[in-house]
């Protein structure tokens, strides 16, 4: 009786899941199918007649996706390893320190809330430009150009001051009495008792850099160091009409973000990060 | 208790982000709003100073009017949706019945995955001969050009904007959840409420921090929409799906008008402010506390 109860809400459930998964079930469905099968036959077919590998071949054979992986690495890595240092650093004194000036750098660093990138684009190329960050002045200064932007925020700043609020005051002075200075109180103290905050800010950062398209789509003007989200996009335009080979492009370029959902998921899922959802 | 740290340290710690947000976030705030002041648009090397001409432009260009209105649509249609369909998918999910785990999963799939597949593959779904289409042929309604028919672009596009937010916002609605307290549902169960009575009674009033939170978060990111239409539309049919953030890219990047886009962009930031502020100073007060 109790199990029959639940059914309507299995079939809304499984409903909103098909329809969340399907644009992916029917790229990959076409990615698969061979040149003998019509992509756009009516009845639509999911599961492929003509079904080849020749898709994932011809397009990997084509363009460098490997490169644009490992470009997203770099700069999603990069993006990732100053927000956790930067935040952390800028935190601590807002948490545990008292100094004259507090106020204003706490309302000076909120107001960044507030303010979206799209709004300041255009000067922050600008700088870019200026300071040589584009890949025309090499390919590290063209990641350095691409990570600098986001390389700390407003979210991680407060994200990790809430961390290191929570810890007892006891923490420090038992450090400072075992002969710590500042500088290791913060790091051989404070930081690995916020390990979890910095996991979390770690895995949302990475998944923002990850997914960026707006931002390398301004400053990258050299093939070899397109990130993925625009590599992906200019397969629209190296294959105009070829579906198939858009579509394997796309599923390739999904694979590593989707093993490291699954191998994340409880940060995501588990209902238990809302500190950590960013606005 | 005893002050452990120089007088010098606080600054210290705070002295390599803050320097990375004056060069990368306040000098580009001042300078977009003193860009908006200049007339770039006869020549890029020799910007004349134009006081408010650009603003005064902008309110006489037919084009941001339709932005607007573009903008308007998908507030009104979006936000709506995101702040009520997850919280339904939400009261769903936080019961306790088999494989939630896999509902969540993949209901928060789209969320991962780059905004870039994921217009790509709804391109596909909508394209003429596409399986959009065809459904509505086994429905016997005529073809629709879901992408290139003005009438329905927009629609198309904020359609792939909701998807790929359900799960985001599902999330936030299942974390505000588990502070209800359990015996006003078993108080509800006494009284013989049903489905709908419960969480109308009980859920709903609860849940209205979240509900407004969910609202103004989405309504940040509805003005903020770019890589949607950049890979979709390009704002076309006829402007029918250009935003904002599109538009100022255009100006900016494609046309090298500086400061018109610099314009365009002070009045994003003063619309996505107000939201902000709302957001900073009523919904989420508490996490922003000195």
């Amino acid at each position: 009786m109790k199990n029959l109860k639940n059914i309507p809400t299995h079939i809304i459930l499984i409903l909103v899941s098909l329809l969340s998964i399907f644009p992916f079930i029917w790229l990959l469905s076409t990615s698969l199918k061979g040149a003998g099968e019509n992509i756009f036959a009516y009845p639509p077919t999911v599961i492929p007649h003509d079904f080849t590998w020749d898709n994932y071949v011809g397009v990997w054979k084509r363009v460098d996706l490997m490169r644009y992986f490992i470009n997203s690495v770099i700069v999603a890595g990069g993006t990732v390893l100053l927000n956790l240092i930067l935040s952390s650093l800028a935190a601590y004194p807002l948490a545990r320190m008292e100094f004259k000036g507090k106020r204003i750098t706490f309302f000076t660093i909120l107001a960044t809330i507030m303010v979206p990138f799209q709004a300041i684009m255009l000067p922050v190329y600008l700088i870019t430009l200026k300071l040589h960050l584009t890949d025309a002045y090499g390919d590290v200064c063209g990641f350095i150009g691409l990570i600098m932007p986001f390389a700390v925020s407003a979210f991680g700043i407060f994200l990790m001051r809430q961390a290191f609020l929570t810890i007892p005051r006891e923490m420090e002075e038992a450090a400072i009495v075992d002969g710590c200075n500042v500088f290791q109180v913060f790091w051989k103290v404070l930081l690995p008792m916020v390990k979890p905050s910095l996991a979390v800010l770690a895995i949302f950062t990475f998944i923002g850099s990850w997914g960026e398209f707006l931002w390398p789509s301004i400053v990258l003007t050299k093939e070899a160091m397109y990130t993925l989200p625009v590599g992906v996009n200019n397969l629209q335009g190296m294959f105009s009409s070829n579906w198939r080979y858009i579509a394997a492009g796309s599923v390739i370029s999904t694979i590593p973000i989707i093993i490291f959902f699954l191998a994340m998921q409880k940060y995501f899922i588990s209902g238990e990060n809302e500190g950590a959802v960013k606005g | 208790m005893f002050k452990y740290y120089g007088k010098l340290s606080p600054y210290l710690f705070l002295l390599p982000a803050l320097v990375i947000l004056a060069v990368f976030f306040f000098i580009p705030f001042f300078q977009t709003i003193g860009l908006s002041f200049f007339d770039y648009s006869s020549s890029i090397y020799n910007p004349e100073f134009t006081a408010l001409k650009n603003y005064i432009d902008i309110l006489h260009n037919p084009v941001f009017y339709k932005v607007m209105v573009n903008t308007l649509i998908y507030l009104v249609v979006a936000v709506p949706v995101l702040a009520i369909f997850p919280l339904f998918i939400a009261v769903l999910i936080n019961q306790k019945i088999r494989a939630i785990t896999l509902y969540k999963i993949l209901i928060y799939l789209p969320v991962i995955v780059s905004i870039v597949v994921a217009a790509i593959a709804f391109k596909w779904l909508y394209a003429q001969e596409g399986i959009l289409n065809y459904i509505m042929q086994l429905f016997h309604l005529e073809p629709l050009g879901w992408l290139t028919d003005p009438k329905y672009a927009i629609y198309s596009v904020i359609i792939v904007t909701i998807w790929k937010g359900i799960g985001y916002y599902m999330m936030i609605y299942l974390a505000s959840l588990m502070s209800v307290p359990n015996e006003l549902y078993e108080a509800c169960d006494i009284d013989g409420a049903n489905f709908w009575q419960k969480h109308m009674t009980v859920t709903v009033p609860h849940l209205m921090p979240a509900i407004a939170l969910v609202s103004t978060i989405s309504s940040i990111s509805a003005l903020k929409i770019f890589a949607e239409i950049y890979v979709m539309t390009k704002g076309g049919p006829l402007d029918s799906t250009k935003t904002i953030v599109y538009y100022i890219y255009e100006k900016a990047f494609e046309n090298l008008d500086l400061g018109y886009a610099s314009a365009m962009a002070v009045i994003l930031l003063v619309i996505v402010m107000v939201f902000s502020l709302l957001n900073i100073f009523v919904f989420e007060r508490g996490k922003y506390k000195i």
